[in-house]
C-alpha cells in the first residue's frame, strides 16, 4: 500500500512537480506570468533551496553565497563564447567551478563558526566582487559585464559545423531555444530536480547529522564526530546550487555582470530564506516569490495604475487612498518589503511556512482531525 | 491584466481584404503587402489603436537626478505626439512627418521601469516592459554599461532601443548594435570639442591626473580625453579608477595634492562627480600653484543637474555638453518653453535628448509607414534633420551615432539665475568633431532577428 501522505517523497515530488509546472497558469491573475520573472522565480528558488541546505541544517549563515552565484554566470559565458552555444556543457562547468570555489573558501570559512564565519564569507564575497569589477576586467569586462559578440570562437559549434548566423547566435539546448518559456520549463525542471535532492538530503542520516551540528556542535565532538567534512560539503553542495542557478540565469540571458556577485545579492538570498522559513523545505521558495514578485511588479505600479485598482472606490477616497499607497509601491517598493519583513520576523519567526503550518493546524482543529502525524515539516 | 486581444487577428484580415479590394486603385500596392507581411512577424506589433513605448531609466543610484529629468522628458514627448500641450519641438524639426494624432494615427501609451543603474535590473525591468507589458521600443539610459547592456538585449528580441544620456564611445562603437541608435554625442566627440579650448586656455605644457568612473564610459573618455591632451604635448602623470557611487574621494584626492600634477580631469558624471569636485576643492586643489602654473579642474561631460549639485564649486570650469537649455535657436526655444510650462523650471540634456529621440523614433515610424522594426531602422539610418535644438544633425547609418554640433562650456561665474549655471564657451561645429566610423570597430548585426 502506498502511503499517500506528504512523508512519501513520490507525493511530494509529484505535487511539487505540479505547481511549478503550471505556474504560468496560476500566476496569470497577479500579473506575473511573463518568461522573464517565471525564469527569475525558478532560477532564484534553486539558489535559496541550496543555500537552506547550508543555513537550514547546518545554522551556518553564509553572507557570500553570491558569488559562486557569480561564478556560475562567468563559467557559462564563457562556455558559450569558448565552446558551444549548447546549454549542457555550460552547466555542468558551471556547477564544477562554483564548487570548486566553495570548497576553497568554505575550507578557511569554516576553520570558524558563528558571527565570525558570516564575516569571513562576507570578506571573501567582497573580495570576488572586486576582483571581477576592476581587477579582473579582461576575464570579467568589469562593470559593462561579460557579453557574447560575434567573433567569439566557439571552437565546438565551429566544429560540429553550425551555421554562423548573422547576429549574435542564442543558447540552445540541443536546438531548443532557451529563452521565452522553453526557458522557463528547462530552469523548472532543474528547479524540480534541484528540489528533490533537497527532499533526500532533508530526510537521510546526513541532513540529521547536519541538524545535529546546529543543535550542538560540541556534543557532536565529544562523541568524537568530527563535523568538519559534513559541514564543508554542505557548504560546497550549496555553492553548487548557487552555481547552477548562476548558470541558469546565463542561459536564459547570456550576460554575466560583477553586480551579481555584490553583497547585496547575498544578502538577498539570506532575506529569501528567512522570509519563508529558515530549514523547512519550501519556505526559501515563498521567500523566492515574495521578494521577487516585489521588486518585479510592484516597483513597476505607478500613480496610473493605482487609480485603474482603486476606481471602485468613490473619487475622493480613490484620490486619498492612491496618495497614500503610492508611496509604498514603485520606487517605494523596498518599503512595503521591508515592512513585510519586519511583520514576519516579528510575528512569524519561522518565516511565511510558519503562518502556513498555524493555518493548516487551525483549519485541522475546527474540523476536528487528530493532529497526530504532523511531524514532519516540509 | 495581459489578455491578449484575439478579435485582433480578424481585423487584420479584414484589412488585408480591405487593401485587396483598394489594390486596384492604390498607387503602390507594394506598400500594403510590405506591411501585412510585417504585421505577421515581429514582435509586440502594436494592437488596437494605441503603441507602447518602454522607458527604462534610473530612479535610484547615483544617476537618479538625469534619470527623474529623462523621464519627464518622455512623459512631454508621449504628450507632444499624441497631440497635447504646444507641441514643442513638433513645430521647429523638419523634416517631419509626424501629425500630432500619435504614431501611424495610433495613440502613444507609454510604460516606465527601473534600471537602479545596474545591467541585470535593468534589463531586467527591459524585458518585464517587452515580455509583459508589449513595449514595441525601449529608450532610456544614464549609464553607459546600462545602455549597452539594454541595447543588446533589445537586438536579440528584435525591439528597437533609442539611446538616452550615454556618452562612452563603445555604444556606437565595438558594441554597436542595429536596433541601438544614440543621439547623444560621445567621450571621443567631448576630446575633439575640448582640445582647442584647453590649449588656447592652458598652454601645451601641463601635467594632467584623471580620476576616472569604472566604467565603460569612464574608460572610453579617459581614453579619449587622453589621447586629446597628449596631442597637445601635455603629459599624463597618473590615471586612477574610482568605484561608481563610491560617495567619498578623499582617498583618492589626496595623493593628488603634492604628486606633482597641475590639471585634475574628473572622469566622473552625476552625484559621483559632485561629490569628487565638491571633496577637490575643498582640499583646496584649486587655490595651489603646481609648477608655476594655476592648478585647473576639468570636467569632460557636464550637465547642468550636476552643476546645481555642485553650486559653487563649478565656477570657471572647463567641460562639454549636448545641449544647453541657454541655446538661442528654434527648437531649443520651443522645448524649453513647453517644457519649463510644464514642470516649471528648465531640462537638462539628458531630458533634451530622450525627448528628441522618442520624437525621432515615431517620426521614422511615420516614415517609414509602419512599425516593422528593419523598416524603421532603415528609414532612421541616414536620417538628416534640423530644428531640434543641435543645428544640422545626421544619424550616420554606419553606426548609428548622430553627428552635429557640442558646446563647450564653463561653470558660470555670475550666475544671474539658479538655472543659469552654464556659460557656453564656444559651440564646436560638427565637422571638427567628427571622426572615421571604422575606428572603434564592432559589428552592426541583422536587420531581421
Amino acid at each position: 500500500m502506498m502511503n499517500l501522505s506528504l512523508k512519501n517523497n513520490m507525493v511530494v515530488m509529484l505535487i511539487f512537480s505540479a505547481v511549478v509546472l503550471t505556474a504560468p497558469l496560476w500566476l496569470d491573475p497577479i500579473g506575473a506570468n511573463y518568461p522573464d520573472l517565471l525564469q527569475k522565480f525558478a532560477i532564484f528558488g534553486i539558489f535559496a533551496i541550496g543555500y537552506n541546505i547550508l543555513f537550514g541544517l547546518t545554522g551556518y549563515l553564509s553572507f557570500g553565497h553570491a558569488t559562486f552565484l557569480g561564478v556560475g554566470s562567468y563559467t557559462a559565458v564563457w562556455s558559450f563564447k569558448l565552446f558551444t552555444m549548447n546549454v549542457v556543457p555550460a552547466i555542468i562547468f558551471a556547477i564544477i567551478i562554483a564548487g570548486v570555489f566553495a570548497l576553497a573558501i568554505g575550507y578557511i570559512s569554516l576553520r570558524r563558526s558563528g558571527i565570525y564565519f558570516s564575516i569571513l564569507t562576507l570578506a571573501f564575497a567582497q573580495m570576488s566582487y572586486s576582483l571581477a569589477y576592476s581587477v579582473l576586467t579582461p576575464i570579467t569586462n568589469g562593470e559593462t559585464g561579460l557579453q557574447l559578440t560575434i567573433q567569439d570562437p566557439r571552437y565546438l559549434d565551429a566544429m560540429a559545423g553550425v551555421a554562423v548566423k548573422e547576429g549574435l547566435p542564442s543558447t540552445n539546448l540541443f536546438g531548443q531555444l532557451m529563452s521565452g518559456y522553453s526557458g522557463f520549463y528547462f530552469c523548472a525542471v532543474m528547479l524540480i530536480i534541484g528540489f528533490y535532492i533537497s527532499l533526500k538530503i532533508f530526510r537521510s542520516p546526513y541532513g540529521l547529522k547536519l541538524i545535529a551540528i546546529k543543535s550542538n556542535q560540541n556534543r557532536m565532538n565529544y562523541t568524537g564526530f568530527n563535523t568538519r567534512p559534513y559541514l564543508l560539503s554542505a557548504f560546497v553542495i550549496s555553492g553548487m546550487y548557487a552555481g547552477l542557478a548562476g548558470a541558469l540565469m546565463a542561459v536564459t540571458d547570456p550576460l554575466a555582470g560583477a553586480e551579481r556577485m555584490q553583497w547585496t545579492a547575498s544578502g538577498e538570498v539570506v532575506l529569501m530564506t528567512i522570509l519563508g522559513g529558515v530549514g523547512t523545505l519550501v519556505g526559501p521558495l515563498l521567500g523566492v516569490g515574495i521578494i521577487k514578485y516585489f521588486e518585479n511588479i510592484f516597483s513597476a505600479l505607478n500613480e496610473s495604475a493605482l487609480h485603474e485598482v482603486f476606481n471602485f472606490l468613490p473619487q475622493a477616497l480613490e484620490n486619498t487612498v492612491v496618495a497614500v499607497t503610492h508611496h509604498f509601491v514603485g520606487e517605494g517598493w523596498h518599503l512595503t518589503l521591508g515592512a513585510l519583513f519586519m511583520l514576519v520576523v516579528i510575528f512569524l519567526p519561522g518565516g511565511v511556512m510558519e503562518g502556513v503550518t498555524n493555518l493548516i493546524e487551525f483549519i485541522k482543529k475546527k474540523l476536528g482531525m487528530s493532529g497526530d502525524e504532523s511531524g514532519d515539516t516540509l | 491584466m495581459s489578455k491578449k486581444d484575439n478579435s485582433q487577428n480578424n481585423s487584420r484580415r479584414d484589412f488585408l481584404k480591405a487593401s485587396a479590394a483598394t489594390g486596384a486603385v492604390a498607387s503602390s500596392p507594394m506598400f500594403f503587402m510590405k506591411n501585412a507581411y510585417a504585421a505577421e512577424n515581429f514582435r509586440n506589433a502594436p494592437k488596437g489603436g494605441s503603441v507602447k513605448l518602454g522607458f527604462n531609466v534610473p530612479q535610484t543610484g547615483a544617476y537618479a537626478d538625469e534619470g527623474a529629468d529623462e523621464l519627464r522628458a518622455y512623459k512631454l514627448a508621449v504628450e507632444h505626439l499624441n497631440g497635447g500641450g504646444d507641441g514643442g519641438m513638433m513645430n521647429t524639426m523638419k523634416p517631419m512627418s509626424l501629425k500630432g494624432n500619435g504614431v501611424l494615427g495610433k495613440k502613444v501609451e507609454y510604460v516606465t521601469g527601473d534600471t537602479q543603474t545596474k545591467s541585470d535590473a535593468a534589463r531586467a525591468s527591459a524585458k518585464r516592459m517587452i515580455e509583459k507589458d508589449g513595449a514595441l521600443m525601449i529608450s532610456g539610459g544614464s549609464s553607459s554599461g546600462v545602455a549597452i547592456a539594454v541595447q543588446g538585449l533589445c537586438q536579440e528580441m528584435g525591439v528597437i532601443f533609442m539611446a538616452g544620456l550615454t556618452h562612452s564611445n563603445d555604444t556606437t562603437g565595438k558594441d554597436k548594435r542595429r536596433y541601438g541608435f544614440r543621439h547623444f554625442f560621445n567621450a571621443k566627440m567631448s576630446g575633439s570639442a575640448l582640445g582647442p579650448v584647453l590649449k588656447k586656455e592652458m598652454g601645451s605644457d601641463r601635467r594632467a591626473y584623471h580620476l576616472t568612473a569604472d566604467y565603460t564610459w569612464g574608460w572610453t573618455q579617459e581614453e579619449s580625453i587622453k589621447e586629446t591632451t597628449e596631442g597637445l604635448g601635455w603629459k599624463t602623470h597618473k590615471t586612477v579608477k574610482t568605484p561608481v557611487g563610491a560617495g567619498d574621494f578623499s582617498q583618492y584626492i589626496t595623493p593628488i595634492l603634492n604628486s606633482g600634477a597641475d590639471t585634475l580631469i574628473l572622469n566622473h558624471y552625476g552625484k559621483d562627480m559632485i561629490n569628487s569636485l565638491t571633496q577637490a576643492v575643498q582640499f583646496g586643489l584649486r587655490d595651489k600653484m603646481v609648477n608655476g602654473k594655476q592648478f585647473e579642474i576639468i570636467v569632460p561631460l557636464y550637465s547642468r543637474l550636476m552643476a546645481q549639485g555642485a553650486g559653487e564649486n563649478l565656477k570657471g570650469i572647463l567641460g562639454t555638453t549636448n545641449w544647453n537649455w541657454a541655446l538661442k535657436d528654434a527648437g531649443s526655444q520651443a522645448f524649453v518653453k513647453s517644457f519649463g510650462a510644464k514642470y516649471g523650471f528648465p531640462p537638462s540634456m539628458a531630458a533634451h535628448t530622450c525627448y528628441v529621440q522618442t520624437l525621432l523614433y515615431a517620426n521614422a515610424c511615420e516614415m517609414a509607414g509602419t512599425f516593422y522594426p528593419p523598416e524603421v531602422i532603415k528609414a532612421l539610418e541616414g536620417f538628416n534633420f534640423d530644428g531640434m535644438g543641435n543645428g544640422k544633425t545626421e544619424y550616420r547609418a554606419e553606426d548609428h551615432q548622430c553627428f552635429k554640433n557640442v558646446l563647450v562650456v564653463r561653470g558660470n561665474q555670475n550666475p544671474t539665475s539658479q538655472f543659469d549655471l552654464l556659460e557656453i564657451v564656444q559651440e564646436v561645429p560638427r565637422s571638427q568633431v567628427e571622426y572615421d566610423a571604422s575606428i572603434f570597430g564592432g559589428d552592426l548585426g541583422p536587420y531581421k532577428v
